[in-house]
């Protein structure tokens, strides 16, 4: 054999490896959206049976066939009005704080260690730190104030680091521009920055809310109740001013605990039950995520600084 | 009567004023600013303290020694043993197991990602895999329990129902977009001269990827994987449902097993008075579970550092 011959063996043989190897990447990655689908579907199959307008309007009951999800969707929502409350106010002003106000010293290095940490923090041990701080220390309760202010405080670094990125996309111009028209660091702030990077934060603080109304781990280790037949007080019903805020300290359940609850029934019914609660939370997350993508999708298109 | 100008001296010293109140105005949004930005270290410090302080109270009444070395873990019977041994063995199977689908899974896909697939492929497959770690973990536990458990049995017919291989299994797919993901951004950092350089030396697109770019990447690749490792210690619903809250010491993924974050699920979910020594047990498994997480994020920070490579 000659030498070109010889040579192109070897080219071909290289290549083979290449075209394996994209074989493989596409595999592995078929089985991750394998895995995706399957769960969906699982759930469709299993969970829409179950759903109507009575298992949106029915509280948990100990028969299966008449037990609704009505009073954890509504727990979750009022959970996440907390949540986003405190975590969006907050975030937003600390990452605003770090990007554009903080110099470089060694606290702000120590804030920002401590955000990139939080970030790996277990959601479990937020849970303790709730049950220990919130409720045992501040006398807060079981309540939806202690359960928003624990997920708020979890998606706490998730926000902060959206905006950050957020603010950071900004190019420098820009706030020269306004500080050379004399506008104070506030008002380059408040007027210029936080309107260009609304749709960044918007993404992040969807992504972290998403993320909160999954989370069921805090929310058990504070005690949630899994079984609430009642509902919460309408927010802001009752006699002005301290009645307003009656609904904050209700006991309640979300979404995942009830779902929790179900799951660890033996009674296939209840499992029923569970996968209908389930296809909804996970059409809710999903549904969040993919209209943060979307807005994402949008910023990368259309901003041309 | 028309109001005189101001002019001169008052003019400036008005100037001066207005100055003055908008510097103070600006001190104030600062300070607020700046105590949002603190809530974090609150956060931290309320952690920290909260573990510690419940810890303290626990191990005055049960020996360290006890609590590291004893090979029962029965803190609500009557004759109470504490190992947290028993615990750690199900957290360390569950994620071994975990970690043997999402580390070469991740990587491979990160790689794929990087190194073969076009512009399009990629905008399209990122976000679709971005949405496996927004699926709640409770879904993933049912899913676990009622769907890859039996699948699994249909196979092998002797596993129990509840069990850390299929919990470890879902849990390692659930992780593979945090370990590919930044392991795909620490290879889109290498720069293209390094690639360049391979491919004008005849190298295929695999010989590059293998030998120029994960090598280049290993720091931000390593720190991908330890995120990882974080992720499966903490994580908690997914075992909860389907790998049974018994604790048993065993290594062996087929049996049933109680995680640390099991654990306090567990006694979460009875009614235990506060104060009373199963109360302060969760929060000695919480401090060693905070421990070995810090321990793992503050190491894969040290690695991305003292190895990011500089171009």
């Amino acid at each position: 054999m000659n030498r070109t011959e010889t040579l192109r063996t070897m080219i071909r043989k290289h290549k083979r490896w290449d075209m394996l190897f994209g074989l493989l990447g596409l595999l592995a990655m078929s089985v991750a959206i394998f895995t995706l689908v399957a769960l969906f579907v699982d759930m469709a199959v299993t969970g829409i049976p179950r759903l109507s307008t009575d298992f949106f309007t029915s509280f948990p009951s100990r028969r299966a066939a008449g037990a609704g999800i009505l009073s954890s969707w509504v727990g979750s929502i009022l959970v996440m009005m907390v949540t986003a409350f405190v975590a969006v106010p907050l975030g937003i002003a600390g990452a605003v704080y770090l990007e554009e106000y903080a110099r470089k010293n060694w606290f702000t290095t120590i804030i920002e260690i401590n955000i990139t940490n939080l970030a790996g923090v277990p959601s479990i041990i937020y849970g303790l730190l709730a049950l220990g701080l919130f409720i045992y220390t501040f006398g807060l309760g079981q309540s939806i104030l202690t359960a928003g202010l624990t997920l708020a405080l979890l998606i706490l670094p998730i926000v902060i680091t959206t905006t950050r990125e957020a603010l950071r996309s900004i190019p420098q111009h820009v706030r020269e521009a306004a500080y050379a028209c004399g506008a104070s660091q506030y008002q380059v702030v408040s007027q210029h920055l936080l309107p260009y990077s609304l749709p960044g934060i918007l993404t992040g603080v969807i992504i972290g809310l998403s993320r909160a109304i999954g989370e069921t781990a805090p929310i058990i280790t504070i005690g949630a109740l899994t079984f609430i037949a009642f509902l919460p007080p309408v927010p802001f019903s009752g006699d002005p001013p301290a009645g307003m805020f009656d609904w904050l300290f209700s006991p309640f359940t979300v979404m995942p605990i009830q779902i929790f609850n179900w799951t660890s029934r033996p009674d296939p019914a209840f499992l029923q039950n569970a996968a209908a609660a389930s296809f909804v939370l996970i059409f809710m997350t999903l549904g969040m995520n993919g209209l943060a993508i979307w807005l994402r999708y949008r910023l990368r298109k259309n901003i041309k600084w | 009567m028309t109001a005189v100008p101001i002019t001169g001296a008052a003019k400036l010293a008005e100037y001066a004023q207005a100055k003055a109140a908008r510097k103070r105005r600006e001190k104030v949004i600062e300070a607020i600013l700046l105590l949002a930005a603190c809530v974090s270290v609150f956060t931290t410090a309320g952690i920290v303290y909260i573990l510690i302080s419940e810890s303290v109270v626990f191990f005055s009444a049960v020996p360290i020694w006890d609590f590291l070395t004893d090979n029962q873990w029965t803190p609500l019977f009557s004759d109470a043993r504490f190992g947290i041994w028993v615990l750690m063995s199900g957290t360390i199977t569950s994620s071994a197991v975990a970690l043997l689908v999402a580390i070469p899974m991740g990587t491979i896909i990160a790689i794929y990602l990087s190194e073969f697939a076009g512009h399009k492929t990629r905008e399209i497959l990122k976000p679709v895999l971005e949405l496996l770690s927004g699926v709640p973990t409770i879904i993933y536990g049912y899913f676990a329990l009622l769907f890859v458990t039996p699948l699994i049995q249909k196979i092998y017919p002797g596993l129990p129902s509840f069990n850390i291989l299929s919990a470890g299994l879902v849990m390692g797919v659930m992780i593979i977009p945090y370990v590919s993901s930044l392991s795909e951004d620490a290879m889109r950092a290498v720069p293209m001269s390094l690639r360049e350089g391979s491919y004008a030396m005849g190298a295929t697109r695999y010989q590059t990827a293998v030998n120029v770019v994960v090598p280049a990447a290993t720091s931000g690749i390593a720190s991908a994987y330890i995120l990882g490792i974080s992720r499966a210690v903490g994580e908690t619903m997914i075992l909860a449902v389907a790998a049974g809250m018994q604790p048993n010491l065993t290594f062996n993924p087929l049996e049933p097993a109680a995680t640390i974050t099991a654990f306090i699920v567990q006694v979460a979910l009875g009614d235990l008075p506060h104060g009373s020594i199963g109360y302060q047990t969760i929060f000695a498994a919480g401090l060693s579970l905070f421990l070995l997480t810090l321990a793992f994020n503050v190491f894969g920070h040290w690695m991305r550092l003292r190895f990011r490579e500089k171009y």
